[in-house]
């Protein structure tokens, strides 16, 4: 086996940065190999990434210690420009990685900076689009695209330049389960390639072992943690020390008291061995009683017939009816651009629905303008930095108050008391370019609670952050919520926070109300399921193979030992 | 969604079909013109020809509206301004002084001083048309490969197609971030007093500065690792040859620009004079 990349005892340390990034590194992937690495936030694993595509050092400049080779070549000598004729980077930012005015420009910019001919280019280009299956889309604009769509025409634009290694910098990061299933489809079609490399950078390590992969490099705290096969590592207890998830079928048999060995291929559910396993799964299954579902509360909010459309005669959504119950949390589900933001923007009034009525206990609110909703309905943007707009904590918290003329006494201990829930309050005259994402994060929601709305409305509150930082905000609302009683719903394609931390998914799919009920008959439903680009979970895949004959009252039994676990774990 | 003002629209019409670089030529050259002239006559052909290419590029008043009645302010006060400054002016240029009515203070209403604004009026009716014309059939890009086609550096062009790529997506940014303060209640709408409005736009403008510099540093980062900026030079998939159409418009812009200016200096002042 030939070696295409090679670090020996290789140290990084960023310019603004006292400690060392990356500790001793000793890595070797070999040509044609499918490598993925996973890691937490802050673990390295970005950095390393850089290091392999020549962001790091030639754009994030820092002190390299110990040797390490690209194609055979010290990256040194070969600049970022001659790193990029080997490594192909595909960003995990999908719309920022799009610099062309359309599809075609785009997949094009590698041959424009090299100044190929056009005629030659549209060839190539047109060869590309074919592959990654865009033919149709080349005149098309980015905004028309949607993500799945644009990751694949990232895709053609770094393999056009043929490189031997693809590099993809957290390719489900921005997409919905069921494109991310289909992502991993076409990256394993593409290593099927002429002895391509595949590197994948991801922490959704379920997702990225939808398709066999040959190494798993798990990177922590700057240090390569382990590197083995799948199947090895999901034998040992590495992920969970990590904070990294493991998939959800292996979880369920620790849960039921089994220990997995590598002999039964743990790599997938699909094909992994588990006769070994079912009598005790079954065991386990049938020892669990359910509580009793809760009973249903006041009405918060009810939708009701609601139709919206922007253009005369394509609906955007159309007959919408549910109601949200005092203190629940709820999500709602579909893939991207299926109405769950248009959803949310008529009910903030940012938007005045066709037909239909919005209640708030019981109330039209027609009549009511948007700060008068904003005042009894709150919105937490997916961006934090969509929403701060001041230096300081305790300014940004207070912003709502100050601009509604409460007075200044008042508005000190409320929002004293509000930091206090949301743990800022020892941060409280820190100014918040200093915090992290999360705890900005946090600031934001606090921003919103500091009104005492009736109702919180968050808008993907997890997107793009890692296990660790998704239970640490996933927890903290749960708190909020069970504390404070305040109704909580969440726009969300993320399954984990559908399963483990909400009673109830409203899903809705090209506009339509496709189902109200329980996450787990959601996810264990194939049509509702795939009409929402959601995927089927692991669990219920377990649960058949087990010959449990209620897959969906399992995954039920699952997610509530679950819970019970996490509960402990946090006290 | 609803259409964004002042951008490039995809349609089938010949103006569309030139490359960008005759119609930027035709563009520069015919701005020059009417910037230079005050040729009553000369304006009014101009008008007249801008009306036409505006109609046949088939620019609808939903992408141009707004930014034609925001000009049609500007030169309002525009004219309202000369008219305080230099009440004068056009007798000064035109070497008499034919009053209508006296107004206040030395303020007289003069048939040369109307004359004279009248003509600069013509300027800017006769620009503006025909920068609508430029923008919204052109695709940007194409635009980019323009500039660099008549040797402005391809970094620039690139950096300002690259603008025009992201207008949309900041104004999709502005709109959400906008909804989301005014929920949070910062008034933007027109019950707030002007001053409080001017303080309140600062708390939309804070975070779309920094949620467009994250997206700066994405788009540096991607653009370095698929080679932009290595040679010298680079090709463009959107440039288009030159076609016996684009070389007919240069010549007639060309062509059209020099009678233009010839006849409006032809007696040693850019002023056409009626009153002698």
């Amino acid at each position: 086996m030939e070696p295409i990349i090679e670090f020996k005892d290789f140290t990084f340390k960023y310019r603004s940065q006292t400690e060392p990034t990356l500790k001793h590194i000793n890595l070797t992937i070999n040509k044609g190999e499918k490598i993925l690495i996973v890691g937490p936030s802050g673990s390295g694993k970005s950095t390393l990434a850089h290091c392999i595509n020549g962001l790091v050092p030639f754009s994030y400049s820092g002190e390299i210690d110990g040797e390490y080779y690209v194609g055979g070549k010290n990256p040194k000598d070969l600049g970022i420009f001659g790193l990029s004729k080997i490594v192909g980077t595909v960003l995990q930012d999908t719309d920022g990685q799009f610099v062309g005015l359309t599809v075609a420009e785009d997949i094009a910019f590698v041959l424009e900076n090299d100044c190929v001919d056009l005629q030659k280019m549209k060839d190539k280009v047109a060869e590309l689009a074919g592959k990654v299956e865009i033919k149709k889309l080349l005149t098309n604009a980015p905004g028309e695209l949607s993500g799945g769509q644009k990751q694949r025409v990232s895709m053609a634009g770094v393999m056009i330049d043929d490189v031997d290694v693809l590099l993809f910098d957290e390719p489900l990061a921005n997409l919905d389960p069921a494109t991310g299933k289909t992502a991993i489809e076409l990256i394993d079609e593409l290593s099927k390639d002429n002895d391509r490399t595949i590197i994948i950078i991801e922490h959704r390590l379920e997702d990225a072992l939808w398709r066999d992969v040959d190494r798993i490099i798990v990177v922590g705290d700057g240090e390569i943690i382990a590197d083995t096969t799948p199947d090895e590592l999901l034998c040992e207890d590495i992920l969970e020390r990590e904070g990294i998830r493991e998939p959800l079928y292996i979880t369920a048999l620790k849960h039921a008291g089994c220990k997995v060995t590598s002999d039964t291929h743990p790599m997938h559910i699909e094909s992994m061995d588990i006769s070994g396993y079912s009598d005790t799964v079954n065991k386990w299954f049938k020892k669990i009683t359910l509580p009793e579902p809760k009973e249903k509360t006041k009405k918060v909010l009810e939708i009701k017939d609601l139709d919206f459309e922007y253009n005369k005669g394509t609906p955007v959504l159309k007959d919408i009816n549910f109601d949200i119950y005092e203190g629940e949390m709820l999500s709602i589900v579909g893939k991207n651009g299926a109405g769950k933001s248009t959803l949310s923007n008529l009910i903030c009034g940012f938007i005045k629905p066709d037909r239909g009525q919005i209640k708030l206990y019981g109330e039209d609110i027609s009549g009511l303008s948007v700060k008068e909703r904003g005042e009894r309905i709150g919105l937490v943007m997916q961006n934090p930095n969509q929403m701060i707009s001041k230096a300081m904590i305790y300014d940004e918290v207070a912003l709502g108050l100050t601009v509604r003329g409460v007075p200044e006494e008042e508005i000190k201990e409320r929002v004293y008391e509000t930091l206090k829930i949301c743990g800022l309050y020892p941060f409280r005259n820190w100014p918040i370019s200093a915090l992290s994402f999360g705890q900005k994060k946090r600031v934001t929601i606090a921003s919103i609670l500091v009104m005492n709305p009736e109702i919180i409305i968050l808008d993907e509150p997890t997107a793009g952050q890692d296990y660790r930082h998704y239970t640490e905000i996933m927890e903290f609302l749960k708190r909020i919520n069970s504390e404070r009683g305040i109704t909580i719903a969440m726009i969300t394609h993320d399954m984990h926070l559908m399963l483990e931390y909400t009673d109830r998914a409203v899903v809705i799919a090209d506009g339509v109300l496709l189902a109200d009920t329980t996450p787990a008959d959601v996810l264990t439903d194939e049509t509702v399921s795939a009409k929402a680009y959601l995927k089927k979970t692991s669990l219920y895949d377990l649960a058949v193979k087990s010959g449990i004959d209620e897959p969906t009252k399992f995954v039920e039994c699952f997610i509530y030992e679950d819970r019970l676990k996490r509960e402990e774990a946090v006290n | 969604m609803s259409s964004r003002v002042l951008s490039y629209e995809e349609k089938e019409t010949w103006i569309h079909d030139l490359s960008g670089v005759s119609k930027l030529i035709f563009f520069l050259l015919w701005s020059i013109t009417a910037m230079l002239s005050y040729d009553t006559r000369i304006l009014l052909i101009m008008i007249v020809g801008s009306l036409i290419i505006y109609k046949m590029s088939k620019t609808e008043w939903r992408q141009v509206g707004t930014v034609f009645k925001f000009i049609l302010f500007f030169l309002t006060v525009n004219l309202i301004a000369i008219f305080f400054f230099s009440p004068y002016q056009g007798t000064l240029i035109y070497g008499t002084k034919t009053v209508i009515c006296h107004l206040f203070g030395n303020y007289d209403v003069t048939k040369e001083q109307l004359f004279y604004e009248l003509n600069v009026m013509m300027k800017y009716l006769t620009v503006v048309p025909s920068v609508f014309m430029f923008i919204t059939t052109t695709n940007p890009s194409e635009f980019a490969a323009s500039l660099n086609k008549i040797g402005v550096s391809y970094k620039a062009g690139y950096a300002l197609a690259l603008t025009l790529r992201y207008i949309p997506d900041v104004q999709d940014d502005f709109k959400k971030i906008k909804n989301a303060q005014e929920a949070r209640g910062i008034d933007m709408s027109g019950k707030a007093t002007f001053r409080k409005r001017i303080k309140n736009v600062t708390a939309i403008i804070f975070p779309l500065v920094f949620s467009s510099m994250d997206r700066i540093d994405v788009i540096a980062n991607a653009m370095e690792l698929r080679g932009f900026g290595k040679n010298k030079k680079r090709t463009w998939y959107s440039a288009r040859p030159l076609k016996a159409g684009d070389y007919g418009v240069i010549i007639f812009a060309v062509v059209f620009c020099t009678i233009a200016l010839f006849i409006t200096f032809k007696d040693g002042s850019r002023f056409y004079n009626p009153f002698n």
